[in-house]
C-alpha cells in the first residue's frame, strides 16, 4: 500500500520503524473509520458502492495491521486505537443482519416450522398439561359446582354461571348484529393474549414450573365452562363457538407454554453443553417460536373479533376452526423440511 | 497471539477477550452495572414520553374529530372513528412496550437510544453475529424482569396492597440483582439469548510520538540527548507506556517529576529546564530499543523483568 505523496515526508521523518509502519497504513485506517462511522449512523445510502465493497477488505487489512502492530509496536495509543477500530468494524461486519425483511422471509418460509418441530417434546408435554387442566376443571366443577366461581374469573363469565338457563347460555353463543365495536374487541383480545403468552414463555426461566402452572390455570376455566354448557346440552354449540378462534389461540398458547418449558428444561437438564450455552441455544429457538406465536395471536384475535361474531351457525364455525387447525398443522409439519441443517 | 500483548494501562475486572472469526483476539469491556441501569432508566423515560405524546395526539384527534361527527348528526360514524382510534391506541401501547427495544437493538448500532447515550451496545457472547432471535429472546424476558412486577404492584387491590408490594418488590429485586451474581453482568434475558452488553469503544488516532523528532532514520545528527544501552535497559514496556501517557498529557509539573525520577534512576544530571526534550529523547530511544528487542523475540514487560 503506497502512501499519498503528502505523507511521504512524515514517513521519512519518523524515527521508529513502528511509526513508519503506522504512517504507511494510516490512510486505510482513516477510511475504514469513516465508513464505520457512517454505517453506525445508519446512513447506508450515503455510502458509495466502492466503500461498501471495500469494507470487508479494509476490515481484514486493519485487523492484520493490528496483529502486526502488536508484534512490532509499543505505541499504546495507536494499539488502543486499532483495537477499538477493529472492534467497531467487527460489529458492523458481523452486526445484526441488515434487513429485517430477509429475516422475516426466512422465518416464515421454514425457520419457524423448524423451530416448532425442534421442540416437539415440549409441545407434547404442554399439550398433555393443557388436556389434564381441562379435564381437572371439568371434574372439579362436576363434583362441586361451587368451584366454578373460583375457576372462571367473574369478568369472563358474562352470564355463563351454574344454574343459568339454556336460553341465557345460548344467547352468549350467538352472533351479534353489525360490526360496531368488533375491531376494538379484537385489538384488545390480541394485546391481552399476547401478553399472557409472553408471560408463559418468560416464566419458563424458573425451570418451566410456573409456565405449567399458568397453562393449568388457563385451561381449568375452559374445562369448567365445557361442563356448564354440556349440562344444558349445548356442548357441541359451545365447542363450535370456541373452535373459530380457539384452534388458533389455544395452539398459540400451547406453543408459548412449550417454548417456556423448552428453556426451563434446558436449564434444568443442559446435557453436554454448559448451562449457559444450553440455555442460550434453547432461548434462541424458543424466541423464533414466540415470534410466530404473536403472529398467530393476531390471526386468532381477528377470527374471534370478526369471524365468530359474524358467523352464527355451528357448522360454519366448525369449518372455520378445523380449517385453521389443519392449516397450522400442515404449515408446521410440512414447511422447511430438509433445511434442518441450516439452523445448526 | 501471545498472551503478553502490550498490557493496557487501564485494566479492570470487566475486561474480556473476544476472538473474531479471523482469529484476532480483541479486548472487550463488559458494560458496568451503573451504565446499564442509566441506559434503562433513560429508555423507560423515552418510552413514557412517546406513550404520553401518542395519547395526547389520539385524545385531541378524538375530541376534535368527534365533535365534527356529532355536529353533523352522524352518530354511527363518530363511534366508528372513536373505535378506530381506540384500536390504534391499543396497538401503539403494545408496540411501545414490546417493540421499542427490538427495533433499536436490531439496528446497526445494536443499542437503544439510552444505551447509545451511555456508550454501550448488545453483542453476541460467542463472538459470532448478533442474530434477530437473540434480540427477541433477550427482550421477551424483559417482560417478567421489569414490566410484570410493576403491573403486579399497580393492579393489587387496596386491602392486600402491602403484601403485593412486598411480593412485587422481591420479584423485581431477584431479577434486578441478577447481574451481580455472574461475572459477565448478564441479566436473565442475556442468559436466555446468549448475548451480553459491552462498551462501545470510541478512540481517536493520536499523533505519532516519534514523528515529531528531528532525529534521522540512522540517528546521524546527534539529538539533544543520547542515552546509552545501559541507561535504557533500566525500564520495560510498562514504564514506556506510562511515559507515553505523561508525554501525551503534557503537564509541566508531571514532566518535571518524571524527568527527575528517570534522571535519578539512571544517574544523569542534565535536562533540567528542558524536560520535554529530555523525555521525548528518552521515550524514542527506549521505544526503539524495546521494539528492536521485541522483533528478536525478547520482551521486557517492566523494570523488574
Amino acid at each position: 500500500m503506497s502512501a499519498p505523496p503528502s505523507q511521504n515526508g512524515a514517513i521519512e521523518a519518523a524515527a521508529l520503524r513502528s511509526d513508519r509502519f503506522r504512517f504507511e497504513r494510516e490512510a486505510d485506517w482513516k477510511r475504514l473509520e469513516a465508513i464505520v462511522v457512517r454505517m453506525e449512523k445508519g446512513q447506508l445510502r450515503r455510502l458509495s458502492d466502492e466503500d461498501v465493497q471495500a469494507l470487508p477488505v479494509l476490515y481484514r487489512t486493519v485487523a492484520s495491521s493490528l496483529s502486526v502492530a502488536r508484534e512490532i509496536s509499543l505505541d499504546a495509543a495507536t494499539l488502543a486505537y486499532l483495537e477499538a477500530l477493529v472492534q467497531r468494524a467487527w460489529f458492523v461486519v458481523y452486526g445484526p443482519r441488515s434487513s429485517l425483511w430477509s429475516w422475516l422471509r426466512a422465518f416464515l418460509g421454514g425457520g419457524w416450522s423448524r423451530s416448532v418441530r425442534a421442540i416437539w417434546l415440549d409441545v407434547l408435554i404442554a399439550l398433555a398439561v393443557m388436556v389434564a387442566g381441562t379435564a381437572a376443571g371439568w371434574l372439579l366443577v362436576a363434583g362441586d359446582p361451587d368451584w366454578y366461581g373460583s375457576l372462571v374469573p367473574g369478568g369472563l363469565s358474562g352470564g355463563r354461571v351454574p344454574g343459568a338457563s339454556r336460553e341465557v347460555l345460548q344467547q352468549t353463543l350467538e352472533a351479534t348484529d353489525g360490526s360496531t365495536g368488533l375491531s376494538a374487541f379484537a385489538a384488545y383480545l390480541f394485546s391481552n393474549n399476547a401478553q399472557v403468552s409472553i408471560l408463559a414463555f418468560a416464566l419458563g426461566f424458573a425451570f418451566g414450573v410456573p409456565t405449567l402452572m399458568l397453562l393449568v390455570q388457563n385451561t381449568v376455566g375452559l374445562g369448567a365452562m365445557l361442563w356448564l354448557f354440556a349440562g344444558q346440552g349445548l356442548l357441541l354449540e359451545f365447542v363450535a363457538w370456541l373452535s373459530v378462534h380457539g384452534t388458533t389461540e389455544l395452539f398459540a398458547i400451547l406453543l408459548a407454554g412449550a417454548s417456556g418449558l423448552h428453556v426451563g428444561r434446558s436449564m434444568a437438564f443442559p446435557g453436554q453443553l454448559g448451562v449457559l450455552e444450553a440455555t442460550a441455544v434453547a432461548g434462541r429457538r424458543a424466541a423464533q417460536v414466540m415470534t410466530g406465536v404473536v403472529m398467530m395471536l393476531v390471526v386468532a384475535a381477528l377470527l374471534e373479533g370478526f369471524a365468530r361474531q359474524l358467523v352464527g351457525d355451528s357448522l360454519g364455525r366448525f369449518v372455520i376452526g378445523l380449517f385453521m387447525l389443519v392449516l397450522w398443522l400442515a404449515y408446521f409439519l410440512a414447511l422447511g423440511r430438509g433445511g434442518e441443517e441450516e439452523d445448526k | 497471539m501471545s498472551p503478553a500483548v502490550p498490557e493496557r494501562l487501564r485494566r479492570s475486572t470487566r475486561d474480556r477477550e473476544l476472538v473474531t472469526p479471523e482469529g484476532i483476539a480483541l479486548p472487550i469491556t463488559v458494560a458496568s452495572k451503573g451504565a446499564r441501569a442509566g441506559a434503562l432508566i433513560m429508555d423507560l423515560a423515552f418510552i413514557t414520553f412517546l406513550q404520553i405524546v401518542t395519547m395526547i395526539t389520539l385524545a385531541s384527534i378524538a375530541f376534535g374529530g368527534l365533535a365534527n361527527f356529532f355536529e353533523a348528526g352522524d352518530k354511527a360514524g363518530g363511534i366508528g372513528a372513536l373505535e378506530f382510534l381506540f384500536v390504534l391506541w391499543i396497538i401503539a401501547m403494545f408496540l411501545f412496550r414490546n417493540a421499542y427495544f427490538l427495533f433499536f437493538e436490531l439496528g446497526p448500532r445494536g443499542a437503544t437510544p439510552g444505551k447509545r447515550l451511555v456508550g454501550v451496545r448488545v453483542a453476541a457472547r460467542d463472538g459470532g453475529r448478533l442474530s434477530v432471535e437473540m434480540v427477541i429472546a433477550r427482550n421477551l424476558l424483559r417482560d417478567i424482569e421489569l414490566f410484570l412486577p410493576l403491573v403486579f404492584i399497580a393492579s393489587a387491590g387496596d386491602e392486600d396492597a402491602g403484601a403485593a408490594m412486598l411480593a412485587g418488590a422481591a420479584w423485581f429485586l431477584i431479577f434486578a440483582l441478577f447481574p451481580f451474581w455472574n461475572k459477565d453482568r448478564l441479566r436473565a434475558g442475556d442468559i436466555v439469548a446468549g448475548s451480553w452488553v459491552v462498551e462501545q469503544p470510541k478512540r481517536k488516532l493520536e499523533a505519532a510520538m516519534s514523528a515529531t523528532q528531528e532525529e534521522d532514520v540512522d540517528g546521524a545528527p546527534a539529538p539533544a540527548f543520547r542515552f546509552s544501552d545501559e541507561e535504557l535497559d533500566v525500564y520495560g514496556e510498562y514504564e514506556l507506556q506510562t511515559l507515553e501517557r505523561v508525554l501525551r498529557e503534557n503537564r509541566p509539573e508531571a514532566l518535571a517529576n518524571v524527568r527527575q525520577a528517570i534522571a535519578g534512576k539512571i544517574g544523569r544530571t542534565d535536562g533540567e529546564g528542558e524536560e520535554r526534550a529530555f523525555l521525548d529523547a528518552y521515550y524514542s530511544q527506549l521505544r526503539a530499543r524495546l521494539e528492536t528487542r521485541m522483533r528478536l523475540g525478547e520482551r521486557k514487560a517492566d523494570k523488574f523483568a
